[in-house]
Order: C-alpha cells, then structure tokens, then sequence
C-alpha cells in the first residue's frame, strides 16, 4: 500500500511567539523549527502500517528550501522518500490544493496529517484535500486499524467517541493516541541523508483568506493570593466578584 | 445575501455551543443588514427547532433523511453547501467542534470561500471582512481577512456567548441530492459519557497535574468538578503517564480550551501547558510551590498543598450551595 504523509514545519513548542514588522509578521528570529508534533504521529502509524516491506510511505511539504532539514527528520523518522512543493505556505486552502494536485494521479490508498499544525492551528488541510479530491476526510481521529480494504477508526466527539468504517481511500487527521512518536535511530539519521527529496512546482490558486495583523494575548492583572488557611474566601471571590460560579 | 448557520445536533437536541453560534451568526446578519437561516440535519422534533428562534433564526431549513441521521462529514458538507447556495447565502457559520472542523474546510472549498476557524470575536467590516481567530495554539492571534465573495466562520466556544434575540423561526423541510461516493464512512458506534461535561465547550474545567501524584488521588478533583459541573483535564505528562485519558489533555499538542473559569491544582505552568488554557476568562492556580510559573497568568492564586486545599475548597463549595 502507499501512504502520504503531510508533513508542516513549525516552531517548537516551546518558542515564545513574538511579531515583527508593526504586528504583521511573525517573528523568526532564533526560533527552531520541528515537524509538527500531530504530524510525527500520523506518520509514525503509516510506518507501523507499512513496517515489513508492507508498502511506501512518501512525507510531502509545502514550503521553501528552508524546510528541507524538517523533511530530512521525517525521513529520518522512517518515510521512504519526500517531496517539497516548493512555494512559501500561503494559507491552508493553498496548501491543501497543492497536496491534492500532487496526489490526484499518483494512486495512493491512504493520506494522513496531523489534526492541526500547532503555528495556524487550522485542522483545515485534510478536509480540504478530502474534498479536492471528492474522497472521505475524517478528522481527529484517535485509532486508525487496517483490515484489507477496510479502515476502522475511532475519532473524537464532545463528551466521547464514534467508531465508523470506512472503505477505499480516504484522508485522515491524527490525534494523540493514533500512534506513539517514533524517534530518528542513528540508522535513519544516517539513510536520510540519500532518500529521494523531489522538489516539485507550485500550481495557481485563488486567494481566499490572509492574516493581515497578528496580536498577543492581553496582559492579565497580577494574580489575587488567597491564604491556605482562607479558602472559602476563594469560593464568595468567585462567586461575588468574578462571578463564574 | 444571507447568512446560514449550521446547527450540530446530538441525540436530537442542541447544546448550549449552538445557540451560541446562532446568537453570533445573528449579530453578523445585523451587522450584514440581512436575515438569518439556519439548517439541521438529522432527527430533531419541531419543538427543539423552534428554539433556534429564540435567539435570532428567522427560518429553519430541517433536514430528516434516513442516510443522514448520523454524522457523515462528506454528505452534510454537501447538504450545507447546497442549503447555501437555495438561500444565497454568502457567509457561512458552524461551531468550532469535532465536527464542525471536519465540516467547516469542505464547505469553504466547495464554495470557494475563505475560512476563518477558532473565531473568538464579530468580523470587522470596515471595507475589509476580517475575523480574529486563534493562532499558535493559544500564544497569539491571527487578523484574518476573508478576501472571498464568500465566507465560512467556525466559532470558539465560549467566545461570543449566548444571547437571546427572539423571533419566530419558521420551519421548512429541506432536501438535497447526496451522491453515493458522498456516504464512503459509516458510523458503527458512539460512545457518550453521559455523567460528565464535557471538556471543549464547558464553562467551567477543574485541572490537575503532576502535584497530584498519582491516579489513585483524582477522586476529590472528579468531586470538586461535580459539584461545579465542571468538565475535568489534565496536563500532558498526566496523559502520558496514563494516569489520565488523552481526550483530557489540554495544552499545545492537547486540546485549546477557553473556558470562564480554568482550577489548574498542581500544574506548574509550562508554556505549552499555558498555550492551550491562556484565553480562560479567569484562571485559579493552587500550587505548593510559589514560585511555579502558572501564577504568573493566573487572577487568584493559593500557594498550598493540594491534599489539604483542595479537601477544604470542597468543603467550602459545599457550604456556599448551602
């Protein structure tokens, strides 16, 4: 079988987020970037699902050469070969027409990404290239098993889950629990370096949406200390004067 | 031009996060000068349709058909997309929920509309259409301008908040073609937990991480969110420790959530932690160590052992609903 794998270069989680250029672009200064962590796990359950000569699993990104040691590390992580789109990630509906343009005549049985890119936090790509594609998304899914033909997956509702199934080919966006994180072996740190990498051109799109400003959170107050020994004082303050409860 | 709400039903009824998105989908219909729809897919009576009136739908479009009784993004996303094009309707609203993210991306390419999910506040409209919306997992905002003639907004819960706006809603049966490629996923079971809030859309969430030590001491944070009728999370290494489910886990690789009032009990305040509950309206952190970076963002702090504050804020709560 051969799975794709989409793949976002983001900032590590533990970046503090700061803007450039009177608010309207992000920061990059010192920031390191790192495959998406939702990403990690969607393609650690496509190399589960292809493990012992099985199928290929084929990692692709849309971005610019900057983002090639961020496609290495999945290479590392275990894809057999990648492909860049090489043009600077406009937004999802962009990236998603890209990916679907990629994987039209290409026949693979199975996509997955990850349930959202921590920068834009869209969970907009999957659906997206669903429906270029006119074949199934199902998004934030929580267990993905494979039996011939058939997928069965478990994915998140409010308040619990809903199994379905699901025939033929179809894209999924992974959540925790889909599949542990694998970590790059020296091995594959090693075979990365040779894997195929194409790099392919970008198709036109219509624009249809564009960050024009970015803002930070307000400042709160400083906190309210409330003594151990007073804590039914947090209960009225609660009550009385933030008035949640 | 008009504007359409869909409106997730579960069970039959509507949970308080879409009568939210109605109330905001109505204060864009204002600011719109236009009217309000809204459509509903599955088996609703026409008593609970009727509520949508309640808070500013003036028409309700009902869809009741037997291969649409259970969520199929495809076929709904199809249904939605043909509802809006029936009313002219430009601008296109959901709830931010499990479904409505995997709903809200095909709509807006089928309509080839830009999207705007994890709205927090009205679109501007000064010349320019643009919704603010979360981005960086909690850490920032993104200004996003909506360029196309059409438009989708997915709405944060708790973000806009209910508000009543009533009229009378006037029900019509609506249907639309499915294909059969659009049914590819079938649903085999849903499991509910009925006892419990749920964690993405509740107004009030009890917290605990690591200080709490182990699985086992969980039980006064399960009483003390029962006795708020608060949902229940947990930090990352929690989760990963399996002490607690994943689907608690709040945080940057967990879920963002923003709720009126977020009790982190144990939680030191990593960034990633902050990142996914810093938009709470007010935030309580007991924490033993005073020097824990959560009370940095917090609005009221006690610096305590958990095993003795939490017992005596039960206590508390208990003599407050008397």
């Amino acid at each position: 079988m051969k799975i794709l794998v989409c793949i976002s270069n983001v900032p590590d989680t533990t970046t503090k987020i700061t803007f450039t250029n009177d608010n309207t672009e992000f920061n990059t200064a010192g920031v390191q970037y790192i495959v998406n962590p939702y990403d990690e796990i969607a393609l650690s359950r496509a190399i589960e699902l292809t493990e012992g000569g099985k199928g290929t699993v084929t990692a692709i990104n849309v971005g610019e050469a900057a983002n090639d040691p961020t496609i290495r590390k999945a290479l590392a992580i275990g894809a057999d070969d990648a492909v860049r789109v090489n043009a600077a990630p406009r937004d999802a509906y962009f990236v998603a027409k890209q990916i679907a343009e990629y994987a039209k005549d290409k026949d693979f049985d199975l996509i997955l990404t990850g349930r959202e890119s921590i920068d834009y936090n869209g969970n907009q790509v999957a659906a997206m290239v669903g429906e270029f594609l006119d074949i199934p998304s199902i998004s934030i899914i929580k267990k993905l098993t494979l039996d011939g033909d058939t997928a069965t997956i478990e994915r998140e509702i409010e308040g619990g889950k809903e199994v379905l199934t699901v025939s033929g080919k179809f894209i999924a966006s992974c959540a925790e629990g889909v599949a542990e994180p694998k970590i790059p072996t020296m091995r594959g740190i090693m075979s990365a370096r040779t894997k195929p990498l194409t790099v392919v051109d970008a198709v036109e799109t219509e624009e249809v949406a564009k960050v024009t400003k970015y803002e930070t959170p307000a400042p709160r107050g400083t906190v309210k200390l409330i003594p151990a020994d007073q804590t039914e004082s947090l209960i009225s303050l609660l009550h009385s004067e933030a008035k949640v409860i | 031009m008009s504007v359409l709400v869909y409106v997730e039903q579960a069970e039959g009824k509507f949970k308080k996060s879409v009568f939210e998105a109605v109330s905001y989908a109505k204060a864009i219909a204002d600011q719109q000068s236009t009217h309000l729809t809204a459509i509903s897919i599955g088996d609703v009576a026409e008593s609970e349709l009727k509520e949508l009136g309640k808070y500013g739908a003036s028409k309700v479009l009902n869809v009741n058909a037997d291969q649409l009784k259970t969520f199929v993004n495809q076929a709904y996303a199809s249904v939605i997309a043909a509802a809006a094009e029936k009313e002219s309707a430009d601008i296109i609203v959901l709830s931010n929920s499990f479904s409505g993210k995997g709903l809200a991306p095909r709509i807006a390419v089928k309509l080839k509309a830009g999207l705007a999910d994890g709205a927090v506040e009205l679109p501007s409209t000064d010349g320019k259409f643009s919704v603010k919306k979360t981005a960086f997992s909690g850490k920032a905002f993104a200004i996003t301008e909506l360029t196309s003639a059409n438009k989708v907004i997915a709405l944060n819960p708790n973000a806009f908040g209910v508000k009543e706006n009533a009229t009378d809603a006037v029900i019509e049966a609506f249907s639309a073609d499915v294909k059969q490629s659009d049914l590819g996923t079938v649903i085999k079971e849903i499991v509910r937990a009925t006892d419990k809030v749920s964690l993405p859309d509740a107004e009030l969430v009890v917290s605990a991480g690591r200080g709490l030590k182990g699985p086992e001491n969980w039980g006064m944070i399960e009483e003390l969110a029962g006795l708020l009728g608060a949902a229940t999370a947990c930090s990352k290494p929690v989760s990963d420790a399996d002490w607690r489910p994943h689907s608690e886990h709040v945080g940057q690789t967990g879920i963002a959530i923003s709720p009126n009032l977020y009790i982190a009990i144990g939680i030191s305040g990593a960034i990633q932690h902050l990142a996914g509950v810093s938009s709470s309206k007010v935030i309580v952190v007991i924490n033993k160590d005073p020097e824990a970076p959560f009370f940095k963002v917090a609005d009221y702090g006690i610096v305590g052992d958990a095993f003795e504050v939490v017992p005596k804020l039960i206590e508390a709560l208990k003599a407050h609903k008397g």
